[in-house]
């Protein structure tokens, strides 16, 4: 079965923290013989099961669907949320991105509004409640109209589609010096504000959204867009200036009271 | 111990008993669900409130359900294991949803659509639950498009479709290779904006340890707090899980690394009957396996055979060979050959076991000869390589990322891979189990699918039952249930509790030396090799001696580090793999017991020149497992199944 052309010797830094106000540090670890066709989580795997066979507590990580779509795994490798390769989660990494003998330096996603909840697990809850002040359209199960009955231009479409594919990881975040939120919140606020179906309450979504995020401790965007280099589902920054344009017609609409 | 809901008729098959055994109106079928809306006791909007609804998971099923059901007044509590509702598997869906919209005048209709699920599921499937599946699919797309799912569409803005397997008209609606997680983000603004009103309280991260049966009745569950430890009890007036399948038994699936047996596994040793385990879906389209190490495996969406043709190799000494070099002669393009008139979309069982049978046959490519091609070239000489692009792009991408192969240029390499599970707990035509308050829905139920899921159908499955089939009759339970008379710190609660904290500390105390992981490999292997795409009887009994074995090295012999107030991801895994140890003895006994092939279920014994070859006469009911307190003699409980409008026949797809 096996069919690891070739494999690697690495050696790892670790972020090991053990709760949210606990005192963190880097460990080293030898990961050894990985198979080259080995996902970065699953050398995580082989290390962690080492680390367990040697009596002791392995590297807790997030991860679920590992195929690049649940937004659970996080990881900043080498300094970049995700590691290296453009457009992909740290799932989709496969470890013939590295060379044998590397140094692979691993930390969790920081960021004021992300708490650490173990080594590099963190709680991305933050971007939850973000979604809950706006991020939905107000429908009853049961009250839609015929779904052909409402004609979405193709462009249109098109554009929701593209910022909708954010998966939520927090990578923007991350890889933000200011830890802004601010191409999350754009790309959900995108979605649903380029649909007819989303316009009546354009206006409340991008004013509900943009303080949520502020209230949830996020920083400023100062667009300098790390965030869309290390998108892994490469959401564009275009997004966020329609989100400032949608902010600030919206805001003057509240000043004026229309 | 075998048992019998309803007499088994004496001119079976297709006779109809008086009292239809799941509970649904006795009218003909399609009147059924009018029927029974119309007479489903109702809950005044006034005192909805005072209801407390447990939902378990939020995928489809479970968003669209704790969203409806709120926006209709009951309080809801939404679970789910991962960091956020919008995480839950269904997101990970690919290929699209089906509804009987006929958008593209090509002769679909709600019959249509009911008749193929039937067919497709190989007629294992219960009628009235299918029927109903089929007229409320019209209604789950004009919901997500209000909801905003951005659908793929045509240029003049209106809906585009495509086509799936087992299928001949075009009634996919999809969103790229995306669609699971538009219509899961659907779902999960729904709950957002439930979450926001107030009357929706999600926990994530946050497991469900057991169930809390008071009187008979489902009253609430048993969770852990994954962050904290915490074990704690949630009380409710009716419990719905929406868990999804057991696909992890198999240690290598399409399925998340999180995706568990325990909620359903821990509800039927309560009480809930575990209907069908056996018939397991294996999809022929997933990438390869690559080595020992592997995780999990990732699916290629079937959508890809509206375009991809499967073969490989006429001869073996070609295997090897690079496939360009192969001419056009020289290659055996199995499905079109095997199938003409549904060629590459061909249902999913199907296309598994011709795959696994050219594999067999010595003419498989890729490492170890387990992989065949699908191809792209024609497409791309049709169509272009933009719009293939437009269509499959993200697969492509993600071919690429794990492969390392450009499948543009060479066709991709696909084996078949454990997908989905039609099995579940047995439920009656309310969608609740046997045990009364304890409402199953999506992949975790049984009811739809027969012994073989066709493509598109999970996702309109697991809407269906969250948005409009739950809430209609979930007030039927209700109803004659005064609210409110359990408390989270009721006696009966705080036994259970204490019955979860026992488990954790004997998890952690038995300090092995075998690690978790290595007994979920193990057990993955066995059940794949015995339980798998080909089973015999022999192979079967060997599995069925072996685990018992293996769940007592488990105990005995397995390390799990840390301790259990701490997120601790080992202690969640051990949890998961123990309740997988027992339900696996579970599944081979039914494909044991089930000495027929139907769908997914393929007992080599049975077969007719290499098709699954059913025994209606003996073997056409529902088998519904009850926990004895023994797992080596769970008691059989048949529902055989009625057939008013469709009769049972050989499927074909030739």
């Amino acid at each position: 079965m096996a069919d690891s052309k070739s494999s690697l010797d690495l050696t790892l830094n670790v972020w090991r923290q053990t709760g949210p106000d606990a005192p963190g540090r880097f460990e080293t670890y030898a990961a050894k013989a990985i198979p080259e066709t080995a996902s970065f989580l699953e050398m995580m795997d082989i290390v962690n099961e080492d680390i367990i066979a040697k009596g002791g507590e392995p590297v807790a990580f997030d991860h679920d669907c590992r195929e690049g779509i649940c937004g659970m795994c996080s990881m900043v490798i080498n300094g970049m949320p995700h590691g290296p390769k453009r457009g992909v989660t740290t799932c989709q990494l496969h470890m013939r991105s590295f060379r044998s003998g590397d140094t692979i330096w691993i930390e969790p996603f920081r960021a004021t509004a992300f708490p650490i909840v173990r080594d590099l697990a963190v709680d991305r809850s933050a971007f939850d409640r973000i979604q809950q002040a706006g991020g939905y359209i107000t429908v009853r199960t049961g009250s839609a109209p015929e779904a052909n009955s409402v004609p979405v231009p193709k462009p249109d479409a098109d554009a929701s589609f593209m910022a909708a594919a954010c998966i939520g990881c927090g990578a923007c975040v991350a890889a933000c010096k200011n830890a802004s939120a601010m191409l999350f919140v754009a790309a959900k606020v995108a979605h649903f504000n380029h649909l007819p179906q989303g316009r009546p309450e354009a206006d409340s979504r991008a004013l509900g959204m943009v303080r949520a995020m502020d209230e949830q401790g996020f920083g400023n965007c100062t667009n300098q867009y790390e965030c869309e280099a290390v998108c892994p589902k490469t959401i564009d920054a275009e997004y966020i200036r329609q989100l400032n344009r949608d902010y600030r017609n919206a805001a003057a609409k509240e000043v004026v009271g229309i | 111990m075998i048992s019998e809901l309803h007499d088994a008729p004496a001119t079976h098959p297709n006779r109809v008993s008086d009292t239809p055994p799941d509970g649904s109106p006795k009218v003909p079928l399609p009147e059924k669900w009018t029927k029974h809306k119309a007479s489903a006791k109702l809950i005044s909007p006034a005192n909805r409130r005072k209801y407390n609804i447990i939902v378990v998971g939020s995928g489809l099923a479970g968003s669209a359900a704790a969203a409806s059901l709120s926006e209709q007044g009951y309080n809801v509590k939404c679970f789910c294991y991962q960091d956020s509702a919008r995480r839950a598997h269904s997101i990970a869906a690919q290929g699209g949803i089906n509804a009987a919209k006929n958008y593209q005048n090509d002769g679909d209709s709600t019959y249509r659509l009911f008749y193929e699920t039937i067919k497709g599921g190989d007629f294992r499937a219960r009628e009235s639950n299918v029927r109903r599946l089929a007229e409320v699919s019209v209604q789950i797309i004009d919901q997500c498009v209000a909801q905003g799912v951005p659908f793929a569409r045509e240029y003049g803005g209106l809906l585009a479709n495509r086509s799936f397997g087992g299928t001949q008209v075009a009634r996919t609606f999809y969103a790229a290779g995306q669609t699971g997680q538009q219509l899961l983000l659907g779902a999960y603004a729904a709950l957002n904006k439930e979450i926001a009103h107030g009357s929706v309280k999600m926990y994530p991260r946050t497991e469900m340890l057991d169930l809390v049966v008071v009187d008979g009745h489902a009253k609430g569950i048993v969770v852990r707090d994954m962050v904290t430890g915490k074990i704690s009890s949630h009380a409710g007036d009716a419990v719905l899980l929406c868990t999804g399948g057991y696909g992890n038994v198999f240690y290598l699936s399409t399925n998340a690394m999180g995706c568990n047996v325990t909620a359903t596994w821990r509800a039927h040793k309560r009480g809930a009957w575990f209907a069908n385990p056996c018939y397991t879906q294996i999809h022929p389209t997933c990438i390869p396996v690559s080595g020992d190490y592997q995780s999990k495996l990732t699916l290629m969406s079937e959508s890809l055979r509206n375009d991809g043709r499967c073969w490989v190799p006429k001869r073996k000494e070609d295997c090897g060979k690079p496939a360009a070099s192969i001419p056009e002669e020289d290659r055996d393009y199995y499905l079109e050959r095997k199938y003409p008139s549904f060629g590459n979309l061909a249902p999913r069982d199907i296309a598994s076991r011709a795959a696994k049978e050219q594999c067999d046959d010595g003419r498989g490519v890729g490492p170890g000869g387990l992989g065949v091609y699908l191809d792209f070239a024609d497409a791309i000489k049709r169509l272009g390589e933009d719009q293939i692009r437009e269509r499959y792009g993200n697969l492509f991408a993600m071919y690429e990322q794990i492969t390392g192969e450009n499948a543009y240029k060479q066709p991709m390499r696909i084996y078949p891979a454990v997908h989905y599970t039609m099995g579940g707990l047995w439920v009656d035509y309310n969608l609740m189990s046997n045990v009364p308050g304890l409402h199953v829905l999506g992949e975790a139920n049984f009811s739809d699918h027969g012994a073989n899921r066709l493509g598109a159908s999970a996702l309109m499955q697991g809407l269906a039952d969250g948005y409009f089939i739950v809430p209609a009759t979930l007030p039927n339970y209700l109803a004659d249930q005064k609210p409110g008379q359990y408390q989270d710190d009721s006696p009966e609660f705080k036994a259970v509790e204490e019955a979860a904290r026992e488990r954790v500390r004997k998890i952690l105390s038995v300090n092995g030396k075998r690690s978790v992981a290595s007994f979920h490999r193990e057990l993955g292997l066995l059940i794949w090799d015995k339980c798998g795409m080909a089973r015999t009887k022999e192979g079967l009994a060997q599995a069925l001696k072996r685990l018992p074995e293996l769940r007592e090295e488990f105990w005995s012999n397995v390390r799990v580090p840390g301790s259990g107030d701490t997120f601790n991801q080992q202690l969640e895994q051990a949890g998961r793999v123990a309740d997988f140890l027992e339900f696996g003895e579970l599944l081979c006994r039914d494909a044991y017991e089930r000495e027929e092939s139907c769908g997914g279920h393929f007992r080599s014994e049975h077969q007719m020149e290499g098709e699954a070859k059913r025994d209606d006469e003996r073997f056409s009911y529902v088998a519904a497992w009850e926990y004895t307190g023994d797992l080596a003699k769970p008691k059989l409980n048949k529902e055989w199944l009625e057939y008013e409008e469709v009769h049972f026949s050989t499927r074909s797809y030739k």
